[in-house]
């Protein structure tokens, strides 16, 4: 039987190998909602084995796994510095010295959550106070707000209270049936809460910006909840009427943006030149089989490291 | 709220009400909204003798900017608050979307 740190050391590398191998994989355009999951399930994996695998280094080997294992080598380790005898007082500040890294990197990746997520609810709400004060309804999207202002802008605020926002300038640029298919979109991010999937890499990539694979993870998901709100709005609208409203929203502000803006224009260009490709020439979904294999890796990978953490063996 | 934007003077509670004549509200109800309204800091108030004065503190554009400027969040580094449609594509990219649009038959609008 291996050693716990050696499992959960070699599955924290390993999720981050296969968080560069699916950011450049493309059958996740085919099965959005699979990939995601999978996704989630490398992100959970790798933060629960790096935290276990620095605790398992200071653990002492006992019966309630690693995180037992951590908090009685802590203790004794603590026992020992107090009282003066037990292990020599190198090896117990060493034991010491991991814990507490594992401890912080486990409050760093909690708090790092915390605090995006009150970041995002504090934009949220001013955002819904200044769309109560300015924007109308309008017949021509029925369930949305419109807010007077030229240029075009499709988007939904998220959340117990959420908005669709469509801005004067989108209803000026899109027919009828465009219109409808920007709604069914938006109303897809609404009722699956992708904003929830989305918010711990976005908290991460916010919290990590020169990390590239955190980076990557998030605009990858970012993409891949767009894909699976275009799926979904395709059960009732046609893939064109998505396709050329993503084309004339898209395109209609080519030209203003800042030139600060030329790194987020290049991943904005690939990512709808994606979508769009996706509707006009859609592929065939992963065959189930294929499916429920990516849903059995991501329950493992996040099974093996939960148990090494709560069982010994 | 639009009320005060459409006034170049700061407004008393009773001058306000007057003016929302196509809602019956009470005194205490248009209160209670300018207190809050200047409680959020969209509002400035100031004593005038025994009553409050109530003006905007930003005019309306200013706001339409606010929201707009969340919106079309040009950073790159989209903020979870918002989900939007479609990301703004570069000059080079809007041409090879354009052409994709008219091969589908379409014809670009602007």
């Amino acid at each position: 039987m291996f050693p716990p740190v050696l499992v959960l050391a070699a599955v924290a590398g390993g999720t981050a190998l296969g968080a560069a191998a699916l950011a450049s994989a493309r059958w996740p355009y085919r099965s959005p909602g699979a990939a995601i999951l999978l996704w989630q399930a490398l992100g959970l994996s790798w933060g629960l084995a790096a935290v276990g695998a620095l605790a398992a280094l200071g653990a002492v080997p006992g019966e309630h796994g690693v995180a037992g294992g951590a908090l009685s080598g802590a203790a004794r380790a603590i026992r020992s510095a107090a009282l003066g005898f037990g292990p020599p007082a190198l090896i117990a500040a060493a034991r010491l010295a991991v814990l507490a890294a594992s401890a912080a990197l486990f409050a760093l990746l909690v708090w790092v959550l915390l605090a995006a997520s009150a970041a995002v609810l504090v934009a949220r709400r001013r955002h819904r106070i200044l769309l109560s004060l300015l924007a109308h309804g309008d017949p021509k999207v029925p369930g949305a707000l419109v807010v007077d202002h030229p240029a075009a802008a499709a988007y939904c605020v998220p959340g117990l209270r959420s908005r669709i926002v469509i801005s004067a300038g989108t209803l000026d640029l899109l027919d009828s049936a465009e219109l409808a298919a920007v709604l069914a979109h938006e109303r897809a991010h609404l009722r699956a809460r992708h904003d929830l999937v989305l918010l711990p890499f976005s908290a991460l990539g916010r919290a990590f910006p020169r990390a590239r694979l955190v980076c990557q993870a998030h605009a990858t998901v970012a993409l891949l909840v767009e894909m699976l709100a275009d799926d979904r709005a395709l059960r009732q609208r046609p893939a064109r009427e998505l396709a050329t409203a993503l084309l004339r929203v898209g395109t209609s502000g080519a030209g203003l943006a800042p030139s600060g803006a030329l790194a987020a224009a290049s991943a904005a260009d690939a990512e709808m030149t994606t979508r769009v490709a996706r509707l006009l020439a859609p592929q065939a979904r992963l065959p189930r089989h294929v499916q429920a294999l990516v849903c059995c890796t991501a329950a493992l990978l996040v099974a093996v490291p939960v148990t090494l953490l709560l069982f010994s063996f | 709220m639009d009320v005060l934007w459409d006034s170049t003077e700061p407004l008393t509670v009773r001058q306000v009400g007057l003016r929302l004549t196509n809602r019956d509200l009470a005194h205490t109800t248009v209160m209670t909204v300018l207190d809050r309204l200047a409680k959020k800091g969209f509002a400035r108030r100031q004593r005038d003798g025994r009553a409050w004065r109530y003006q905007a503190a930003a005019n309306r554009e200013a706001y339409v900017t606010e929201l707009m400027l969340h919106a079309l969040d040009q950073t790159g580094d989209r903020s979870a608050a918002l989900a939007s449609f479609a990301r703004r594509v570069s000059d080079s990219e809007a041409e090879v979307l354009r052409r994709a649009l008219e091969s589908i038959g379409e014809v670009p609008r602007d």
